[in-house]
C-alpha cells in the first residue's frame, strides 16, 4: 500500500492583481507602444498631415500682373469685431455731435454692372456696363464713426432684391420691410441715435414707422458723421470648366435718388462727399461717383461693399483650413493603424490570450477605443499645431494675404482637427473589431470619411450632390475645419468647394460621431456574441 | 503558356472557394451602380445651360467602385500572407512570375465582368435619369460615350492591377489599402488646392485616378489637363509599374 499523497496545485506567488480598467489600459498602451510598426504609423500619420500641406502651399502661386495689381498689396482691413470687411461705399455726410436721428425718403434705387464681369478698360468706367441693380446693392442712411475705413457703423438701407435691412458693424444684418420702391410706392428710413443705441425705422408713408431693430455700438465717440450712402458689391461671373470653377468680378455701381432729408440733433451745416474705399481722386474707375444736389433731391451714386469678407474659391486669400488639406492623408494612415490595432490581434490568435486575460469584452473593447483614441488624438493636434503655422508662413512668404479669424477659430480648427482622427480612428477600431479583416474595415472607413470630402472638396460633383454628401456622409466631419463664416448679406459661391461646409462644424463632428457610436455598439454586441 | 494557364487555374479555384471575393465583386457592382444613380437623381441642370458632362456625371460610381476593385485585388494576395497559404502557393508553383501574372489575369478577367456589369448599369440609371432633370440625353453607341464606357471598365481593370501590384510588395492588407487609396486620392485633392496652373496640369497629369479618369470626359474640352487616351497611357505606367515593383519585392523576398 502506498501512502497518498495529495499535491497541492502550484500557485504563483505573485499578488492577485485587481482587474481594474486602468490595468486594462495600461496592458493595451503596452501593446500599441511595443508594435514598432504602429508607432511608426502615427508619427507617419503626423508628417504626411504637415508634407501634403506643405506640397500644396508649394503649388500656389500668385500673380501681382492684375487689373490693380491688388492681391499683392492686400492690406487685410478689419472691423470693430477683428473680422476682415469689406468697406466701400460713397458717403454724404455731416457731423453729428449728441444724440440726433437721420430721415429721408428713397424713390428711386438703380444700378449698373458689367455682365461679363470684366474690369472696365482705362477711360469711361461706365463703359460695357449694362443697367441692372445688385441683389445686395444698399442705399440708405448711416452714423458711422468716422470716414476711416474699417469703423463702427449702423446704417439702414434699401437693397436690390432683399428689402430694407439694419446693418451695423459689418456682421450684423437684420430684415425689415421687404420690396422695391419706385417714384410712386418711396421707402422712408429713420436711424436714431442715444447714446450707445442706434435704432432703425422703416416706414412706406413717413408717419407709420416700423421699428427694425437696435443696435448698440460701444465707444461710439460723441461725434460721428450722419449721413446718405450708396453701395453695390462687385458683380462675379462664376465659370465652370474642367478646372472647378473660377470667378471673375468686376466693380457695380448703385445710384440711389433721396429726398426729404430730415438730420436733427447738433449737426454740422454743410454736407460733404468722400468715396470710401476708392483710389481717390486720380483713380479713373472713381469717375461718376459722388452726388448731385437739386433742391432738396440728392442722387448718391457708389460703389463697393459694406459687409465681412467671405473668401471663397476665387479669392486669394489663405485661411486655416487650407493649410490642413494634408488631414486627409494622415487620416488614412491613422485608419490603418487603428484597424491593425485589432485585426492584427485576430490574425495573430493574440485576442484569445486578451480574452483569456481580461474576459469582460466590453471592457477590452472600451480600453483599446480609449488607447488608440488618445494616441490619434495626440497625432492629430500635434500634426495640426506644426502645419497650421508652418503652411501659414510658406504662403505668407510666397506674398499670399492671410485670412484673418480669431484666435478662439485657430483653436477649434486644431482641436476638432484632432477629435477628427481620434473619432476616426475609434470608428476604425469598431470597424476592425466587427469585419475581423484589415483590408475591407480599411476600405470601408477610407471610402466613408475621405472619398466623399474628396468627391465634394475637389469640385468633383455639381454643388448639390456635393451638399448632401458632406451632411450625410462621416465626411461631415471636416466641417471642423471651417475657419470661414457663411453670411446671409454677402452674396458668394457657399459650396463645400469653396469650403462651406452645409453643417456647423461641432454638428458636422457630431455626424462623425454617431456612425462611430453606431458601429462601437455593434462591435460590442459582436465581440460578446462570437467566438473569438 | 500550360503552366500559366494551370496557376491561373488555380488561382480560380482560390477565389471561387473563398467566401467573401465574389460577394465583394458583387459589391463593386451595386456600389458603383448606386453612387451614380444617386448622383445623376442629386443633380438639376440650372437654367442658364448645362454645363456639367452627362456621360461623366452618369459615371459618379467608379470613383466609389474603385475602391471594391482595390481591396479584391489586395485581398488576391494579401489573404495569402495573412494565412500562410502564400508558402503552399509558391511550393506549387515556384515561378514565382507566373504566379504573378496568373493572379493578375484571373483579377483582370475578374475586374472586366464586374467593371462591365457596374458600367453598364451606371451609364442606363444615366440615360433613364438625367433627360428627366434638364439634361440633353445620350446615346450608349455614340463614339465618345462609348469609349467613356469602355475606358471606364479598362480603368477598374488597371486600378485593380495597380494595387495588386502594391499589395503584393507591401505583403499587409491595412497598409496596402491604405497605399493604394492613399496614391490614388492625394493628387486629386492636392490639385484641389494648388493655385499655379502648371502644378494644376502636372499633379492631374501624373495622378493615377486624376488621369485614368479623363477618359470619361465626353464633351469637348480643349483646357483639359490630359486627353482621354494619353490619361489611360499614364494609368496603365502606374499599374505596370506597381506590378513591376510587386514582382520585384516578390521574386527577391522569403515568402
Amino acid at each position: 500500500m502506498t501512502a497518498t499523497t495529495t499535491a497541492t496545485p502550484y500557485r504563483s506567488a505573485q499578488p492577485v492583481a485587481r482587474d481594474g480598467f486602468l490595468r486594462q489600459l495600461h496592458g493595451e498602451w503596452t501593446k500599441f507602444r511595443t508594435v514598432r510598426g504602429w508607432v511608426a504609423g502615427m508619427l507617419t500619420a503626423c508628417l504626411v498631415t504637415v508634407a501634403v500641406g506643405l506640397l500644396g502651399a508649394a503649388g500656389n502661386s500668385i500673380s501681382c500682373a492684375g487689373p490693380h495689381g491688388s492681391s499683392c498689396h492686400h492690406t487685410a482691413l478689419t472691423g470693430p469685431g477683428g473680422e476682415e470687411v469689406r468697406d466701400g461705399m460713397t458717403l454724404v455726410h455731416r457731423p453729428l455731435t449728441g444724440d440726433g436721428s437721420i430721415t429721408v425718403r428713397v424713390t428711386s434705387l438703380a444700378g449698373l454692372y458689367p455682365p461679363d464681369g470684366r474690369v472696365p478698360a482705362d477711360g469711361d468706367p461706365t463703359a460695357g456696363m449694362v443697367p441692372g441693380v445688385q441683389p445686395w446693392a444698399k442705399a440708405g442712411v448711416i452714423v458711422k464713426d468716422g470716414t476711416k475705413q474699417g469703423s463702427a457703423y449702423a446704417a439702414v438701407a434699401l437693397t436690390g432684391s432683399h428689402g430694407v435691412r439694419m446693418q451695423y458693424d459689418y456682421t450684423h444684418d437684420a430684415a425689415g420691410t421687404p420690396g422695391a420702391v419706385s417714384a410712386s410706392s418711396p421707402r422712408w428710413l429713420r436711424l436714431t441715435r442715444a447714446g450707445d443705441t442706434l435704432t432703425g425705422y422703416d416706414s412706406a408713408d413717413g408717419t407709420h414707422w416700423h421699428t427694425i431693430g437696435t443696435a448698440h455700438l460701444a465707444g461710439l465717440p460723441a461725434t460721428v458723421q450722419a449721413g446718405l450712402f450708396s453701395s453695390s458689391p462687385e458683380y462675379l461671373v462664376t465659370s465652370k470648366s474642367l478646372s472647378g470653377s473660377s470667378s471673375n468680378g468686376g466693380p457695380s455701381r448703385a445710384t440711389a435718388v433721396f429726398d426729404s432729408v430730415d438730420l436733427r440733433g447738433a449737426a454740422g451745416a454743410r454736407w460733404t462727399s468722400d468715396v470710401i474705399g476708392g483710389g481717390g481722386p486720380a483713380d479713373p474707375g472713381a469717375a461718376g461717383l459722388g452726388y448731385r444736389q437739386q433742391g432738396g433731391t440728392y442722387t448718391v451714386t457708389g460703389s463697393g461693399d459694406i459687409a465681412p469678407v467671405v473668401p471663397g474659391r476665387g479669392s486669394p486669400a489663405k485661411t486655416v483650413e487650407s493649410s490642413l488639406i494634408g488631414a486627409f492623408a494622415g487620416l488614412v494612415v491613422v485608419t490603418v493603424v487603428a484597424t491593425m490595432f485589432v485585426t492584427a490581434e485576430y490574425r495573430r490568435g493574440l485576442i484569445r490570450t486578451t480574452l483569456t486575460a481580461s474576459p469582460r469584452r466590453g471592457r477590452v473593447l472600451a480600453a483599446k477605443a480609449v488607447v488608440i483614441g488618445a494616441v490619434s488624438f495626440a497625432t492629430g493636434l500635434v500634426a495640426a499645431a506644426i502645419a497650421v503655422p508652418l503652411v501659414a508662413a510658406v504662403e505668407k512668404g510666397k506674398g499670399f494675404p492671410m485670412h484673418r479669424t480669431p484666435f478662439a477659430t485657430d483653436v477649434r480648427v486644431v482641436l476638432g482637427t484632432a477629435a477628427l482622427f481620434a473619432v476616426t480612428a475609434v470608428l476604425a477600431l469598431a470597424l476592425g473589431t466587427v469585419l475581423r479583416r484589415s483590408a475591407g474595415a480599411v476600405t470601408a472607413v477610407v471610402v466613408a470619411i475621405v472619398l466623399p470630402y474628396i468627391l465634394a472638396v475637389a469640385a468633383v460633383l455639381p454643388a448639390g450632390p456635393s451638399r448632401w454628401l458632406t451632411r450625410l456622409t462621416p465626411a461631415a466631419a471636416f466641417a471642423v475645419q471651417q475657419s470661414v463664416h457663411q453670411y446671409a448679406q454677402v452674396a458668394a459661391g457657399y459650396t463645400p468647394a469653396d469650403g462651406y461646409f452645409p453643417l456647423s462644424p461641432w454638428a458636422g463632428l457630431a455626424v462623425l460621431c454617431g456612425y462611430a457610436a453606431a458601429v462601437v455598439a455593434a462591435a460590442a454586441v459582436l465581440l460578446r456574441r462570437r467566438d473569438a | 503558356m500550360s503552366a500559366l494557364r494551370q496557376a491561373a487555374r488555380a488561382e480560380w479555384t482560390k477565389v471561387r472557394t473563398l467566401p467573401g471575393l465574389l460577394w465583394l465583386l458583387a459589391g463593386v457592382v451595386v456600389l458603383t451602380v448606386a453612387v451614380s444613380t444617386a448622383t445623376v437623381a442629386a443633380v438639376h441642370c440650372p437654367a442658364a445651360g448645362c454645363t456639367q458632362d452627362p456621360a461623366k456625371l452618369s459615371l459618379t460610381g467608379v470613383q466609389f467602385g474603385q475602391a471594391g476593385a482595390a481591396v479584391l485585388a489586395v485581398l488576391l494576395i494579401s489573404g495569402e500572407y495573412g494565412t500562410g497559404m502564400i508558402r503552399t502557393t509558391v511550393t506549387a508553383v515556384p515561378q514565382r512570375a507566373t504566379v504573378l501574372a496568373a493572379k493578375a489575369a484571373v483579377l483582370a478577367g475578374l475586374l472586366l465582368v464586374a467593371g462591365t456589369l457596374a458600367v453598364g448599369g451606371s451609364m442606363l440609371a444615366g440615360r433613364l435619369i438625367l433627360p428627366g432633370n434638364g439634361f440633353t440625353g445620350f446615346s450608349p453607341w455614340d463614339g465618345p460615350v462609348l469609349r467613356a464606357a469602355a475606358g471606364s471598365v479598362l480603368y477598374l481593370v488597371l486600378v485593380g492591377l495597380l494595387s495588386l501590384g502594391v499589395a503584393t510588395a507591401v505583403r499587409d492588407s491595412a497598409a496596402a489599402v491604405g497605399a493604394v487609396l492613399g496614391l490614388l486620392y492625394l493628387f486629386p485633392i492636392l490639385a484641389s488646392v494648388v493655385s499655379d496652373p502648371h502644378w494644376y496640369r502636372h499633379l492631374q497629369q501624373i495622378g493615377p485616378m486624376t488621369a485614368g479618369l479623363a477618359v470619361q470626359t465626353t464633351i469637348p474640352a480643349p483646357d483639359a489637363p490630359i486627353g482621354p487616351y494619353p490619361g489611360l497611357a499614364v494609368l496603365t505606367t502606374w499599374a505596370l509599374g506597381g506590378l513591376l515593383c510587386g514582382l520585384a519585392a516578390f521574386r527577391y523576398r522569403d515568402a
